[in-house]
């Protein structure tokens, strides 16, 4: 976010403001004048993919604000007045309650791009970092936010991950009394996971925001996972070219988004959450937001009440720690032959904990949902960091023109050092 | 590099193995012998609109025989004059309002009061709370009908799921609702049943309290649709998706135009992409 601008304000009003409030200046060395790696593909695309996703959020959910009552008795009925009374209240609530899920889409997308291109190595771990506090308060977002319409999975999936927190020792029963506002789910919870839905993404675009400065202060990874090293033949402005491949992939993803809006809005929810929330009656299968699945199959893989919540959480913080426990000094997985084929295992394996978080938990399925949750963690505590101890990568380019030379010539990659296996 | 190889090829073996052995459990746990039949719903699909005299019978029937236990709070008179829905004139819906009284008040003197329905009322009641709906049924609740149709579904498994987001297959929930009225049938030997329970092949259980609510001939129609169960459930699945979803004409036809725009957009932008980066090699 800051050095590369040469903004040059021509007008004596503009001069005048600059020298107060460069923001101006801030705004074209960010989105205009940053220096893009010209060799990035449609994987990169998503950045500027998921900031319009959360304005497009923010701002479907601020409307649907204006309408919604937070409170146990007409909560449901509220949100049928918004699909039924409200004017294009229906479009305004798809939007949004599809919208959570094409964020998650997208931002798993990011991630795995983040992994398989080594995104999180040096220089770039508390951009990362960050992204992982981004993950973590969506999803304490989203699912705050399933709970409003007040449905049977709204408020059994509300008890079910509340009651989670019962299982951490001596306190437990005392915090989810506290997150319950009383003794289980009820009026007081609607209503202050109300307050924190609302809030919640204020923080995500404060976080986001401090990801992009980190993101501008290193500058971009890329698919050959080499620095910039001359800005006139690695790089290429923001704008154009950023700009407009990134707003040509936003309407691409908008034609997907806009499948679901309009023809399957209710493919991605439950039927259940059509039947007003109700203390007295459990549903069969509760199931959380498929972007929980994956989690929630850790979960319950793990016999131990305690033991499950540990690797869920455990997880996702696992993340946080893989700039580290990735050893090897390669980034792309483009020059790491082994590691692309592990990237593959594990993306399928996390695949199938999903699907297996919306199986029941019997038979079967436990024991695949154990092997899998046991290789989720080997993944990152066993294989990540033997891989760059044993792994012979391939030769990696001395620079982003030579990789999109050689790309272009189909010719041979110029040599940037010794290709024998790295040593610490 | 043997080694290496042959630890990959280990790992890979024993993963598939395992999500080979759970999905041999999917196929063979998942037998459907009682899953719902699709049917052909003339909403179903991108361009897909509600059969106007459809949702007319189906509105009668719903009147006739549901109603008597059968709330619809969220329906409004006023609903079955809006555009995309069954098509009746404002006069023929404030007819239909002006046959119910409805509790209003308190007037002046602070008391309650009859008065007949107007547009702007919703659908009376049966009963004037739940209890007092148990009560009369045996104890079951019968569930309302304002957004039954999308609280109602059936599982379709792997890779249904899948293909279902392609073809824009969202009609579960009346495929669902027509196959519980046409499943009642006499208990198979061995099964027993429960005092004041029904068997009915398509309840998950097969145990329903609801007894067989329709027989042919009991609603008269005056189209020259059958006058059937089977028809008579396909009529009133279709009245009831469009309560439950009152604007999925609109929500289509919109669909329609937001697509068409989107295409010729993200056309336009592909080739001023093409056009910008023409002389950057990358």
């Amino acid at each position: 976010m800051e050095g590369h601008s040469t903004y040059q304000p021509k007008g004596k009003v503009a001069q005048w403001f600059e020298s107060r409030l460069p923001i101006v200046g801030l705004i074209h060395s960010s989105a205009v004048a940053y220096p893009v790696p010209k060799n990035l593909n449609y994987m990169w695309t998503f950045g500027a993919i998921l900031t319009f996703m959360l304005v497009c959020q923010i701002v479907s959910g601020v409307v649907l604000a204006m309408h919604y009552v937070a409170y146990g008795p007409v909560a449901f009925a509220r949100v049928e007045h918004i699909m039924r009374d409200v004017s294009y209240g229906w479009l305004i609530r798809y939007i949004h309650a599809n919208g959570a899920s094409m964020f998650f889409i997208a931002v798993y997308i990011h991630m795995f791009r983040g992994m398989y291109y080594g995104s999180y190595k040096a220089p770039r771990e508390v951009l990362w970092i960050l992204g992982v506090i981004i993950y973590l308060l969506m999803m304490a977002t989203g699912f705050m936010g399933y709970v409003l319409p007040w449905g049977q999975m709204s408020f059994w999936g509300a008890t079910v991950i509340t009651n989670l927190f019962s299982a951490i020792p001596w306190v437990g029963e005392t915090i989810v009394q506290w997150l319950w506002g009383g003794y289980s789910v009820g009026d007081p919870t609607l209503n202050r996971f109300f307050s924190l839905h609302y809030l919640l993404p204020f923080m995500i675009a404060g976080v986001v925001g401090l990801h992009i400065w980190a993101l501008h202060h290193v500058g971009q990874n890329n698919p050959d996972g080499v620095d910039i090293k001359n800005v006139a033949k690695d790089s290429v402005p923001f704008t154009p070219y950023a700009t407009i491949k990134d707003t040509f992939a936003m309407v691409v993803f908008l034609i997907f988004f806009s499948w679901f809006i309009f023809y399957i809005p209710n493919y991605l929810g439950h039927s259940d959450n059509y039947i007003p929330a109700n203390p007295l009656s459990t549903p069969a299968h509760i199931v959380p937001e498929w972007y929980y699945l994956p989690f929630y199959a850790i979960l319950r893989s793990i016999p131990d009440k305690l033991g499950g919540v540990l690797a869920m959480f455990g997880a996702i913080v696992v993340l946080a720690f893989l700039p580290w426990l990735d050893t090897s000094k390669v980034r792309s997985a483009k020059y790491r032959p082994l590691f692309r084929q592990f990237f593959w295992i594990f993306a399928a394996v996390a695949v199938g904990l999903g699907y297996l978080g919306s199986q029941p938990a019997d038979g079967w399925y436990v024991v695949v949902s154990r092997i899998f949750t046991a290789y989720y963690f080997i993944h990152f505590l066993v294989i990540l960091p033997l891989l760059g101890l044993f792994e012979r990568p391939k030769p990696v380019p001395a620079s982003i023109a030579d990789a999109v030379l050689a790309k272009s010539k189909g010719g041979a990659v110029v040599v940037a050092g010794a290709a024998g296996p790295e040593t610490k | 590099m043997t080694i290496r190889s042959s630890l990959f090829g280990a790992v890979a073996a024993a993963l598939l193995l395992a999500s080979g052995a759970s999905g041999a459990l999917a196929s063979e746990g998942g037998g459907h012998d009682n899953r719902p039949h699709r049917m052909s719903w003339s909403f179903a699909g991108p361009f897909g609109t509600y059969d106007r005299g459809q949702l007319q019978r189906g509105f009668k029937v719903f009147k006739e025989v549901c109603s008597a236990c059968h709330s619809a709070n969220y329906l409004y008179f006023r609903n079955l004059a809006a555009p995309g829905g069954p098509g009746f004139t404002e006069a023929q819906a404030k007819q239909v309002a002006s046959e119910y009284q409805i509790t209003d008040g308190p007037n002046d003197a602070g008391d309650m009061f009859q008065r007949p329905g107007r547009l702007s009322d919703h659908w009376p009641a049966p009963f004037p709370n739940d209890n007092a709906a148990r009560a009369a049924n045996g104890g079951a609740f019968p569930p309302d009908f304002s957004v039954l149709a999308k609280a109602r579904s059936y599982h379709v498994g792997f890779p249904g799921f899948i293909t279902d987001a392609f073809i824009q297959y969202q009609e579960h929930g009346v495929d669902y609702i027509h196959a519980l009225l046409t499943g009642y049938e006499d208990a198979p030997a061995g099964v027993h049943l429960q005092p004041g329970l029904n068997y009915n092949k398509y309840f998950p259980g097969n145990q329903i309290a609801m007894p067989k609510p329709i027989s042919d001939g009991q609603v008269e129609y005056s189209d020259g649709a059958p006058q059937t169960v089977d028809q008579y459930s396909q009529d009133v699945a279709a009245f009831m998706m469009w309560v439950a979803e009152p604007h999925l004409e609109d929500r289509k036809r919109i669909g329609f135009q937001v697509m068409i725009f989107l295409i010729v957009l993200s056309g336009l932008l592909y080739f001023t992409k093409k056009k910008v980066w023409q002389h950057v090699s990358h």
